[in-house]
């Protein structure tokens, strides 16, 4: 069978979560990993969404290279431009093999139309030289994956008002708004799991106080809080300041759904014949909590977290859209998409709004493609509920 | 029913009071308060600051601040003022409000009426390719986010001009007779009540095509059957009633998404309700209007739940209380 021989490349990760504590995982042929791979394998919907996640976030992380501008690069002739296009055969009737770009000037400065320098050819070229940066934060280069020589230029997906390039500005601004998700849920998963836990397991006055708070927090609804919450920091942030303020806030509202899930499964699990018999051999609590109750309730919040990343990415993208998260020149998906809100953009510069939209959609989908295959691997009887947070 | 109803009531009071705490701590954690912003502005003099701060109470410490407000509304009704309108917060929300609940009330039809009817029509053809479609569709505009089907909306408006694209009266409304304000009104309506009530759409829909399909499972349904009703009959009378009770809980715990999804929308087609209303107070720290404006929120949600629980208690008589 081939799953035998994919196994192996998901085989080493010993100290998995999944695996039942107490059971001897050597012997057994049917690890829970190897089930959840072959069950996730099944599943072609699931394999598309991760695959085309890995895609998202690898250009996210190698954006400087795959960009072929900066961020906040303006071409001041270039206002407004629409997406080139590329051409294979050229004015003479001859055909390229690889696709080239006719350099353009402005033909009407009013409406921002620009005209093609039929006879001259820009090849698309691979590897060339443009502005330095650092690859993956410490190797200095000036190689970008493509480009066209100067002072040609390429604009894959036109440009904005600035005359940015807005494929360059969607490369970086996935870096803020992807990565958004996956720290938030860091954070607000780890508050919900260790609070959901405490107020299972304890009960009492514990569970009285953190239970209440939930409710407190899940009786505002979420846009309200969030933009109470963002007013704790000042509007002129530098940057990272207020990417970090995002992450904190959306986890900040996150984390009381979770924790009143994860209370709920603790209190049935605290109730197994096992979760008795390791207390009796003297367990502590932490211990108990920590190897038997939260492992168990993994299967749910894998699930969880990967339908609820979106949630954050959306957030991000609302904040920054009403002007409230990451502030120019900066790129979010959230402030590009504020730039297409104008009826002007909306009826002559389309692609300042389907750019970004195009990027959101696929990146939510593909999130709920993989979160739907994982809660059919990861638990053949269903998980719990739907989003929890 | 009644102690039901009371005891609910007054569970309420403590969150609410919470909830307002909540927020007013965070209005006081925030940097600056609404002078700060003031002060800016070369044009007010520093001992025009200083008075203004005195009168507003912005002088005194937060939880002085906090019970002052707290008399304020029990005593007199008063909810603080509007720094930045010199009007009370509580007119400044009162109109936010209404048009928001207009709007939540429009997207509600706008979703139930559509849900109910496209979920019966797939569980009747269950695996058909209305099922097959309807499910794929709905799993697609899970992945689209309000902000982006409020600016596609927008798009389409704009580039066609069939509808108003933003606003909720036209220019020429105060020479409108009753008629053409209702219909004005409902034109400006349309797009952002379509936004916020097709965001729950789908789920709502798979949950009704579920809900029917378990029924048409039970007993009565095939007595109902074996006594010769025609299918219709069956489906209509018999099934739908009963697979409808579920959505009926839902609709009052939908109201936070469709107040937060509301907000959007009052962003993007220039509703004039509470979300803008609240945005606007956040960025001049107009304190009173934002706390105002989260109570108000918190109080519809809250409220929505409690609703739902007696919708259900009327729509199941099997559920007892107390």
């Amino acid at each position: 069978m081939t799953e035998s021989l994919l196994a192996p490349a998901i085989e080493p990760k010993p100290a998995s979560p999944l695996e039942p504590v107490g059971t001897a995982p050597a012997a057994a042929p049917q690890s829970p990993w190897r089930m959840f791979w072959r069950q996730f394998r099944k599943s072609p919907i699931a394999v598309i969404g991760g695959i085309a996640l890995i895609i998202l976030y690898g250009m996210a992380l190698f954006a400087p290279f795959v960009a072929p501008y900066r961020e906040d690069v303006m071409d001041r002739d270039r206002f407004f431009h629409p997406p080139m296009k590329l051409h294979w055969v050229d004015a003479g009737g001859g055909f390229h093999l690889w696709p080239f770009v006719h350099p353009t000037h402005i033909e009407n400065q009013a409406r921002f139309t620009y005209a093609e320098d039929k006879a001259v050819v820009l090849p698309i070229k691979l590897f060339v030289q443009g502005s330095r940066y650092k690859l993956l934060g410490f190797l200095p280069t000036d190689r970008h994956l493509f480009g066209v020589d100067e002072p040609g230029r390429i604009f894959l997906l036109g440009t904005d008002g600035l005359g940015r390039d807005v494929f360059s500005r969607l490369l970086f601004g996935s870096q803020i708004s992807l990565t958004v998700g996956l720290v938030g849920i860091l954070i607000s998963f780890s508050i919900g799991l260790l609070l959901g836990g405490i107020s299972g397991y304890f009960g009492g006055w514990i569970d009285n106080v953190i239970m209440r708070a939930t409710e407190l927090l899940l009786s505002i609804p979420g846009l309200y809080l969030l933009i109470a919450l963002r007013a704790l920091f000042p509007a002129n942030l530098p940057s990272q300041q207020i990417y970090l303020g995002i992450v904190v806030i959306l986890a900040f509202i996150a984390w009381a759904g979770l924790a009143r899930v994860v209370r709920g499964m603790v209190l049935s699990i605290r109730r197994q014949e096992y979760v008795a018999a390791a207390e009796a051999l003297g367990m502590s609590r932490l211990q108990v909590i920590s190897r038997h109750i939260l492992p168990n309730t993994m299967s749910f919040v894998i699930v969880a977290a990967t339908i609820s990343i979106p949630g954050y990415i959306l957030g991000e993208v609302i904040l920054s859209f009403i002007g409230l998260g990451v502030q120019e020149p900066s790129a979010s998906w959230g402030n590009m998409l504020k730039l297409a809100q104008s009826l002007r953009v909306l009826t002559s510069f389309p692609w300042m709004l389907f750019a970004p939209g195009v990027a959101i959609f696929i990146t939510v989908l593909a999130f709920n493609f993989l979160g739907d295959g994982l809660r059919d691997a990861l638990d053949p009887r269903r998980v719990l509920g739907g989003k929890s947070a | 029913m009644r102690t039901f109803i009371l005891r609910r009531l007054l569970q309420t009071i403590p969150l609410l009071l919470g909830i307002s705490a909540l927020t007013f701590l965070l209005m006081q954690l925030a940097p600056g308060d609404f002078l700060t912003t003031q002060g800016e502005n070369p044009m007010i003099s520093q001992a025009t600051l200083d008075a203004m701060r005195v009168r507003f109470g912005l002088d005194k410490p937060w939880y002085v601040q906090y019970f002052i407000y707290l008399k304020n509304i029990f005593f007199h009704f008063d909810f603080g003022e509007s720094f930045a309108r010199h009007q009370p917060a509580f007119t400044v929300l009162r109109e936010g409000m209404l048009n928001t609940l207009v709007l939540a009330l429009a997207a509600a039809i706008v979703t139930w009426g559509l849900a109910i009817p496209l979920g019966v029509w797939a569980a009747v053809r269950q695996y058909g390719w209305v099922d097959k479609g309807l499910s794929l569709l709905a799993f697609l505009w899970l992945s689209v986010p309000e902000v982006l089907s409020g600016l596609l909306l927008l798009f389409l408006a704009a580039n066609t001009g069939i509808l108003p694209v933003g606003g909720m009266r036209s220019i020429d409304w105060d020479s409108m007779d009753s008629a053409g304000k209702a219909w004005d009104l409902l034109r400006h309506l349309a797009l952002p009540a379509l936004v916020v009530g097709l965001i729950p759409l789908a789920a709502r829909m798979r949950q009704m095509r579920g809900n029917l399909l378990d029924v048409l499972r039970l007993d009565y349904v095939t007595t109902a059957r074996a006594k010769g009703l025609d299918e219709n009959t069956v489906i209509f009378k018999h099934a739908v009633r009963n697979a409808i009770n579920p959505l009926i809980t839902l609709f009052g715990f939908t109201i936070g998404a469709l107040l937060s999804g509301a907000f959007v929308a009052e962003i993007i087609f220039s509703w004039p309700g509470l979300g803008r209303i609240t945005l606007e107070a956040i960025q001049t720290q107009d304190q009173y209007v934002v706390l105002g404006a989260v109570m108000i929120a918190a109080t519809m949600l809250v409220l929505g739940n409690l609703v739902a629980d007696i919708m259900l208690a009327i729509a199941d008589p099997r559920i007892a209380y107390d």
